[in-house]
């Protein structure tokens, strides 16, 4: 018995609708207090960011390290686990795109230098998201504790990594790293210039389209929904509760640290301390927006993307803080609207019996 | 489901009469020199760095008429993209405060041949023999002759601080503290051969630039052997060191900015650092047309450094002490004493 389309859609895009809505009203609250015109703020905010090319990259580029984040969470919170060491891992994983860029020799071919240098940073997710993940599994611990915990642990190693080891004199990032650049979107078209958008761009639509199908199109993706909507329901069904939470957090891990390689092989060639520096914290905001759904976290993540560059555009107008209200807002009236605007369709459509 | 979109309309309804509202023309306009600051990753607010650049910025803005735009980046790419969207506007002077802005600024130098940059502690780069590489005429980096300002402090803490030992706290072990350490021991046996020198850092990471914890457990234990005297160099790991001067009833000297307020009546002095003055006059030179490119260092000549002397810690610094700090430093800029800075 399939539901009728049309509230369906309605159902998931009428929270967003509401919450940009709240958020608009709020937003030109707070720039009349601030002393400013809401028009042309708003206006200085659109130019910025989707007024040009060099805008639009910014805005690229800052989505894909939400959406790798975004997925990661939304993986994990489809298994009912709470991931919220995607901010290590996504450090983790950047760290390890760096060590494998190094590691390679000067001019090895790209068709194998960059898989590697990809295949490094998501094993490095993982390796950070399977201890929680393992954890769980052997012996019940709470993932969302040990993953705060993690954050700590793994954020000061790898400080203390380049910090006392690895970085080149009077900074605090490492050596350019020898081959597994990945091209910017300038390379390919001069409008972009100065942009840190990227290849990895691509990545990140590619790691939208495999959550999509890897949740909803094989039978291990069936076995995590089925955990996560009912643990002991799935059990009884067959489903082994601590193989599919390992799973789930090793490829939350895996995705998160994926995120990494936007600034490693595409912005700046070398990992930097602190460079994702929120990132991780905001794939939880980007999964909830978006729904736990891949496509739905990959518009969340432009979204949370352009109110981020666009806060830089009207900084002279109007503090940074005002964007990260306005991101609150947003967060809140989702989560809040999700349930009654649910109620009200079932209201308006009643389901054939 | 009506009442999701009436609720929406009236949302936007309300949006719609608000962008109406409020001043007309937000660009201030007229004549005056164009400046723009990217923050570091602290930003605003922090009481030393970022808020000396703002202090500079600000005075150009009243005493100049120059017109200044502040951008607080966030993570890592803000900076690059902070730096470009000021430069991309045609400002007359875009500066960067920290150190970690130096790739960032030679990139966009290079980038923006027409636009001057500036960059507050600027780590200039070296070549494979170690030798440092010309910078680009539109870059100046403005870099603080620490060791002078704590060889004053340093020969201060000998003669105020009524004992033979002296001690000095340094957050993350680097060079840039090691400097400080340098200047503030040739200080102290500058004045006094037999004093000795007591010296620890509270670790090898940039954490280790906030744990007043630690801080104030190696000041506890350098009073604890003998030393009245205490200058710190390691950020706000140096709270726990005016808490430790509190606790024994000893002395602390600041780093930076004046720090008396901290813990008054046990702060010595404060080593501080010109950056306003620094950020200002490169503003100046802007205006005046006398900008060039290259590394400008700020010792005490250019009252880049020095200590704070003033109605809060008068009683504290005998006369004839005074009178031969005055000495000293008026050697250090003749050239007479050379400051060691490693």
């Amino acid at each position: 018995m399939s539901r009728p389309p049309g509230p369906r859609w309605a159902e998931a895009l009428l929270p967003p609708l509401v919450a940009l809505a709240i958020a608009l009203v709020v937003g030109d609250l707070l720039i009349l207090t601030f002393g400013q015109s809401p028009r042309i703020v708003w206006g200085v905010l659109l130019e910025g960011t989707w007024g040009n090319a060099y805008g639009m990259g910014q805005v690229l580029y800052k989505a894909t390290t939400l959406t790798c984040t975004g997925l990661a969470v939304a993986v994990a919170l489809r298994a009912g686990l709470f991931n919220i060491a995607a901010e290590s891992q996504l450090a983790a994983g950047g760290f390890g795109a760096a060590m494998a860029g190094l590691a390679l020799p000067a001019g090895a071919p790209a068709i194998l230098a960059v898989p590697f240098c990809l295949g490094a940073a998501m094993t490095a997710g993982a390796i950070v998201g399977a201890v929680p993940g393992g954890l769980k599994a052997k012996a019940g611990a709470n993932e969302v504790i040990v993953t705060i915990c993690l954050n700590f642990l793994v954020l000061a190693l790898l400080n203390w990594a380049v910090a006392e080891h690895l970085h080149v004199p009077d900074s605090l990032h490492t050596a350019t790293i020898r081959a597994g650049g990945l091209p910017r979107l300038a390379d390919v078209h001069a409008a972009f210039r100065g942009s840190a958008a990227n290849a990895t761009v691509l990545v990140a639509v590619a790691a939208i389209v495999a959550t999509w199908w890897g949740l909803f199109r094989t039978p291990g993706g069936y076995a995590l929904r089925a955990v996560g909507l009912s643990p002991a329901a799935a059990e009884y069904g067959g489903v082994s509760l601590g193989r599919t939470w390992f799973r789930a957090l090793v490829w939350s891990g895996a995705l998160a640290g994926l995120g990494g390689v936007n600034y490693v092989l595409g912005y700046k060639r070398y990992y930097e301390e602190g460079f994702g520096f929120g990132a991780g914290f905001l794939g939880i905001a980007v999964a909830l927006v978006g729904r736990n759904h891949p496509v739905g976290v990959g518009i969340a993540a432009l979204l949370f993307a352009t109110l981020s560059q666009g806060g830089l555009a009207v900084n002279a107008l109007v503090p940074k803080q005002m964007m990260d209200v306005l991101q609150a807002v947003v967060i809140l009236a989702v989560v809040a609207s999700v349930p009654e605007v649910r109620r009200l369709v079932a209201q308006a459509v009643p389901r054939r019996p | 489901m009506r009442n999701v979109v009436v609720f929406v309309a009236i949302l936007l309804a309300a949006h719609l009469a608000m962008l109406a509202l409020g001043p007309g023309d937000a660009g201030a306009s007229g004549e005056g020199v164009r400046v723009g600051v990217v923050f570091d990753v602290g930003g605003r607010g922090d009481k030393s760095f970022n808020d000396g650049a703002w202090q500079g910025a600000d005075q150009a803005r009243r005493d100049l008429g120059a017109r200044v735009r502040f951008i607080e980046p966030g993570e890592g790419t803000d900076r690059e993209a902070g730096l470009r969207l000021l430069a991309a506007e045609g400002m007359d002077l875009v500066v960067g405060v920290g150190f970690i802005f130096t790739d960032d600024l030679l990139q966009l130098a290079a980038e923006y041949p027409d636009t001057r940059f500036a960059g507050v502690d600027f780590a200039v780069p070296t070549d494979s023999l170690g030798r440092p590489r010309p910078l680009p005429p539109n870059l100046v980096a403005l870099k603080f002759r620490e060791e002078e300002g704590s060889f004053l402090v340093g020969a201060l803490a000998a003669l105020a601080g009524g004992s033979r030992t002296v001690g000095f706290v340094g957050g993350m072990e680097s060079p840039l503290i090691r400097k400080f350490e340098a200047g503030y021991a040739a200080g102290v046996k500058h004045v006094c051969p037999s004093c000795e020198v007591l010296s620890a850092y509270a670790g090898v990471t940039p954490a280790a630039f906030r744990n007043p914890g630690k801080g104030k457990e190696l000041a506890l234990s350098q009073y604890g052997r003998g030393a009245r005297v205490i200058y710190h160099a390691s950020g706000s790991t140096g709270l726990g060191v005016f808490e430790a001067a509190r606790a024994v009833r000893g002395l602390a000297i600041g780093v930076d900015a004046d720090q008396y307020p901290e813990a008054p009546g046990f702060v010595l002095t404060s080593m501080v650092k010109g950056i306003d003055a620094a950020v200002f006059d490169a503003i100046r030179r802007v205006r005046d047309g006398t900008f060039a490119g290259g590394v400008r260092q700020f010792g005490l000549a250019e009252r880049g450094v020095g200590f704070v002397d003033d109605a809060n810690n008068r009683a504290l610094i005998p006369d004839p002490v005074r009178r031969r700090l005055a000495a000293l430093r008026d050697s250090i800029i003749a050239g007479r004493i050379v400051v060691p800075s490693t």
